[in-house]
């Protein structure tokens, strides 16, 4: 199976080509965390989670709640 | 009847009885952090969102505190350096948080922090038309803050001076400007460093305060946070009430009429 080299939180990471975002959200251990995505820049709705494919080059941002003033 | 009793602050179409917002940031603990919100009275604070890994579960006592604290949350986009980036963490914190809220920062300079105003505008213009509810955080330039008004923000939130510095309210003349001609609520946010400071703010007509660090980074942050919580309900009581003119001579308070040991021959 043909692999995709990504990057998660600017760290690379890699997945079987043709993942969808939440098989990678549970492959990554966040499936069950309060975080919210955004790919390449653009925010990605939880709704869209099941129908995102992910690319090739693919920038995966996944943040939490932090202390902030 | 205490005339300051009924005196709410309205954002947005909603009401606050504090006039008090804090940050979550800095403190030592979650406990620590709890009990400042606790002691400062407040019913909003700030957050943010970074980058997580799943192995971290550093962030679950933060949220369960701030969910159990019953505060309005006021997610912002703090390190945000264009537009864009801020629009897209504003929309990731509408999602994770379940609110329109959004403490907007477009930051232009790595050594003051300063708001980037053409950004900031941008992203306020975008924002407002997405549904968001958006305080900006600005600079004290009044052309920047009529702009902000009119895209549609109902409130703003200039700073006093840069982020953490301490410096209080740095330029007056800025400030009071802002006041005079201005009617939307004015939130002094970023830059405070004492209680005095922030009731001298609340008694030029300011609407409110938000400050972290000068709670978070005090040796007792519960109790500066309660030093800062009655700072601005004095100055705000102060400002209702009317302060006095200034004058550069004396006048006496007690009355010259009926001076004892006092002669018409001044002897």
């Amino acid at each position: 199976m043909s692999e995709i080299t990504l990057r998660l939180n600017d760290e690379p990471a890699r997945l079987p080509a043709g993942t969808s975002l939440a098989d990678a959200l549970h492959t990554w251990h966040y499936a069950d965390r309060r975080v919210a995505v955004a790919i390449n820049g653009e925010f990605v709705p939880r709704s869209a989670y099941t129908e995102q494919v992910l690319k090739d080059d693919d920038r995966i941002d996944i943040v939490a709640p932090v202390g902030g003033g | 009847m205490n005339a300051a009793h009924d005196d709410a602050l309205t954002l947005y179409g909603e009401t606050f009885t504090s006039r008090f917002l804090l940050g979550t940031a800095l403190y030592s603990s979650p406990t620590v952090m709890q009990e400042a919100i606790q002691a400062a009275g407040c019913e909003m604070v700030t957050l943010g969102l970074r980058r997580q890994n799943p192995a971290s579960g550093d962030g679950d006592a933060f949220w369960q505190i701030l969910r159990d604290s019953g505060c309005r949350l006021l997610p912002n986009t703090a390190g945000c350096r264009s537009a864009r980036e801020a629009i897209t963490l504003a929309q990731m914190s509408r999602e994770l948080f379940d609110t329109p809220w959004i403490k907007l920062e477009v930051i232009g300079d790595d050594y003051n922090l300063q708001p980037d105003p053409f950004g900031l505008l941008e992203a306020a213009r975008e924002l407002i038309g997405q549904g968001f509810k958006v305080l900006p955080y600005c600079t004290d330039d009044l052309i920047l803050c009529q702009r902000l008004r009119d895209a549609g923000c109902e409130a703003l939130m200039p700073w006093g001076s840069p982020i953490g510095t301490g410096l209080g309210l740095m330029n007056r003349y800025a400030l009071t400007t802002l006041r005079q001609r201005l009617d939307v609520p004015l939130i002094i946010d970023a830059g405070l460093g004492a209680p005095s400071q922030a009731a001298e703010a609340m008694e030029m007509g300011f609407d409110g305060v938000l400050l972290n660090t000068a709670v978070a980074k005090a040796h007792r942050p519960a109790l500066m946070a309660e030093a800062f919580a009655e700072a601005i309900t004095a100055g705000r009581k102060a400002y209702l009430a009317g302060l006095m003119q200034q004058r550069q001579t004396a006048s006496p308070s007690t009355p010259t009429v009926g001076q004892p040991f006092w002669h018409r021959d001044g002897g």
